[in-house]
């Protein structure tokens, strides 16, 4: 309507273009911006970005990107000032829908309901996140800058990883970063203050009671706290995966840039932990550093061993309270498929969800024969094709949606017999 | 019990049945001396947690223990006021028209709080107490956080009764099992010690302490086999705490001497996995108790 409204639309437009192309914007950040153009002469374009700069960007390497996204936003002209804000082509990114269905989910109040799982339970301390979702799952804008049209884009995303030219894989690349990496919550043992919680909170009620001469006119409440589940992702990088590892490398380093508690393995013939070597890098160091460490890449592969690796000496640190474990491995295995089905076996009763993703699933001919997936597949929980964006994009709504339901295990008897059998 | 060096805090630790390594005790005695908290961590059943009842032994003070667990807040840690207590209080304050300002005093004061192990640490009279803190990996990162400020003054504020400051800041151990990293920050303020698995000799010190009545023939069975079975590949090593509840189980058995047969009767003893037992039943067992039997063995500590 007015002027400053305007500009306050065009801002949080701006936010989040700049947050697709990955610089790290808050709501803050963006109110910070609105305010200061009103004290800045907006006619003058290289104060305006300064302004922008000076707002937005927190460390060196958004600088480019920031610079990128504000040419191709603000146009030469200064349009934000009577722009009507109808933004041309809703043809957004196709993989935007899940975030607006959970959105809708999420608004739907304070309720705690144990079925729902609470992920999309808010507290008043969670606000500024929740104003950025609900800012995700508007009605979507069209971003005229990115790089990819609808078709191309659409063609991208049923395109098999391993049949990706290199400038494909650049685009796919900037696609998982784009990609929003949320996980299903677990609930915690903690609890917070909240109008309609289950608990009442007899401190609380206390000292609010002296306002009131000692009688306690107003009960207050608790909630269970909620928190982000664990992931692990073992990913395998010997030489059968060759076409898929470099992809799903990347794939790994997005899912730690995306999420609070990841901790990411490698295996070929052994075991390597890559959580630090990703961590806080940019993506091209963090490739570097991972091929100078892991040695046994593109040879040849020991899943059983590696799993009884992490079994004996990473489950206990880094499998705590329901964590959600990503095996990517096409099965294929040299070693014991025995060992590798005890050991499978473990791992499904440490974790809380035990997903494998196979890139070879993705082929409607490909059925899980070798011997390796036979042994695993008993042990899986959920058996995903991580071939292409789309299967990406399945996973990531897949994760967001685990929920406080068990998924339903048969005991499986260990297969081997005692020596000596108790007679009864 | 004066320890005034390394080498007294060894004796002393003797003198409890503990023994220590040259490393634990100079942490110990560092930990005194500076004075600082002391992070030790270590395999499950090491004897972390008994570092701290020894030292409160031997220094003769109170042992103060906080368990930690997930969701651990300052109302289990620190305070918590009696609310029913109080509730009745104002109740009957209600016949007896008392004004609020001298109701107020009187149900927020110390008679109505109830002292949890932090609180007890702070205010603990007459001598430093120790303080442990136990399995500190279990609690989660907000503890951990809360904790950072206790360690650095050890001082508690009550919003209704003001700020307690420790008069003998408590000697402070903390154990970990490492199931998680801790925060960076946390272990900056303390010592660390990693307590390892003891070589043959002194676990087999500690067993002819620790477990009465065991023949010296079968105590160096005993410390021989673990020692070889720690060598396997098992998704959890026995502890020391293991081989001291399995040589106890043997002597309950009256056995004076370990054969294969009474061995695989009492693995559950040292092995808590089920894998692990098939394991070693299955293939290893004769192998491990013939080497335990053999003499040429216990000659053989320095492979540890």
């Amino acid at each position: 309507m007015s002027r400053s409204n305007e500009i306050v639309n065009r801002a949080v437009r701006f936010g989040r273009t700049l947050r697709r192309a990955g610089v790290n914007v808050t709501s803050g950040q963006v109110m910070d911006f609105v305010q200061s153009v009103e004290h800045i002469d907006i006619g003058n374009r290289d104060i305006f970005r300064e302004a922008g700069r000076a707002c937005f960007v927190t460390t060196r390497d958004e600088l480019p990107v920031f610079d990128r996204v504000f040419e191709s936003f603000w146009r030469a002209k200064p349009e934000y000032a009577n722009d009507q804000f109808t933004d041309p082509g809703d043809d957004m990114q196709p993989g935007m829908d899940g975030e607006a269905d959970l959105d809708s989910e999420g608004e739907e109040g304070d309720e705690i309901s144990p079925e729902q799982g609470t992920q999309q339970t808010k507290t008043r301390t969670e606000l500024v996140e929740s104003q950025e979702l609900e800012a995700e799952g508007e009605e979507e804008e069209g971003d005229a800058d990115d790089v990819l049209s609808f078709s191309a884009a659409e063609v991208l995303r049923e395109k098999d990883f391993a049949d990706l030219s290199e400038e494909e894989m650049q685009q796919t690349r900037r696609f998982m970063e784009k990609l929003e990496w949320r996980i299903g919550r677990r609930r915690s043992r903690r609890r917070v203050s909240a109008r309609k919680g289950r608990f009442w909170d007899p401190r609380k009620t206390m000292r609010k009671s002296l306002q009131t001469g000692g009688i306690p006119m107003q009960i207050s409440r608790r909630k269970t706290k909620t928190k982000p589940r664990q992931l692990v992702v073992i990913c395998d990088v010997s030489g059968s995966m060759d076409r898929y590892s470099r992809i799903l490398l990347q794939f790994v380093y997005a899912i730690e840039q995306g999420m609070a508690n990841v901790e990411s393995f490698v295996f070929g013939t052994r075991l390597t932990r890559v959580t630090r070597l990703l961590r806080n890098r940019s993506i091209d160091s963090a490739m570097e550093r991972v091929a100078e460490q892991v040695h046994d890449w593109s040879g040849g592969t020991r899943i059983g061993q590696s799993l009884q690796k992490f079994n004996t000496t990473w489950a206990r640190r880094v499998l705590r309270n329901g964590a959600v474990v990503l095996v990517i491995s096409d099965g294929w295995d040299r070693g014991d498929p025995e060992l590798l089905g005890q050991e499978m076996s473990r791992l499904q009763r440490s974790s809380y969800r035990m997903i494998w993703l196979n890139p070879l699933l993705g082929s409607p001919r490909y059925e899980p024969l070798t011997r390796g997936m036979q042994a695993a597949i008993p042990y899986i929980d959920d058996f995903m094709p991580v071939h292409n964006l789309a299967s990406l994009e399945a996973l990531a709504e897949h994760l967001g949606n685990i929920d406080d339901h068990r998924p339903v295990r048969r005991q499986q008897p260990l297969e081997f017999t005692e020596p000596k059998p108790r007679v009864a | 019990m004066q320890l005034n060096t390394v080498e007294q805090v060894q004796e002393a630790m003797q003198e409890e049945k503990y023994v220590s390594e040259r490393s634990l005790a100079t942490a110990i005695y560092l930990a005194l001396q500076l004075p600082k908290p002391l992070l030790l961590e270590g395999e499950a059943g090491v004897g972390k947690t008994e570092v701290a009842k020894v030292l409160a032994s031997t220094l003769g003070t109170d042992l103060i223990r906080l368990q930690c667990y997930e969701g651990l807040d300052v109302s289990h840690a620190v305070y918590e006021w009696n609310y029913p207590r109080q509730m009745l209080a104002i109740r009957l304050m209600e016949d007896r028209d008392v004004n609020d300002r001298q109701a107020m005093e009187q149900i927020f004061s110390s008679d109505y709080l109830i002292e949890r192990p932090l609180l007890q640490a702070v205010q603990h009279k007459g001598k430093a107490p120790v303080l442990l803190i136990d399995e500190i990996d279990r609690a989660d990162e907000e503890f951990e956080a809360f904790l950072l400020e206790l360690l650095s003054d050890f001082q508690v504020t009550i919003p209704e009764l003001g700020t307690i400051k420790a008069e003998y800041p408590p000697i402070v151990i903390i154990t970990s099992n490492r199931t998680r990293e801790l925060h960076d920050a946390l272990k900056r303020r303390c010592l660390y010690h990693w307590i390892d698995y003891p070589n043959i000799q002194k676990e087999l010190q500690i067993i002819t302490q620790k477990v009465e009545g065991i023949s010296e023939r079968l105590a160096l069975q005993v410390a021989t086999f673990i020692h070889e079975l720690r060598r396997e590949d098992l998704y959890k090593l026995p502890g020391v705490a293991e081989t001291l509840d399995w040589a106890s189980a043997l002597l309950a058995l009256n056995h004076q001497e370990l054969n294969e047969e009474i061995a695989g009767a009492t693995l559950g003893a040292i092995l808590k996995h089920q894998e692990d037992v098939h394991e070693i039943r299955s293939k290893r067992l004769g192998e491990l108790v013939g080497a335990a039997a053999s003499p040429s063995a216990t000659g053989t500590p320095s492979e540890s």
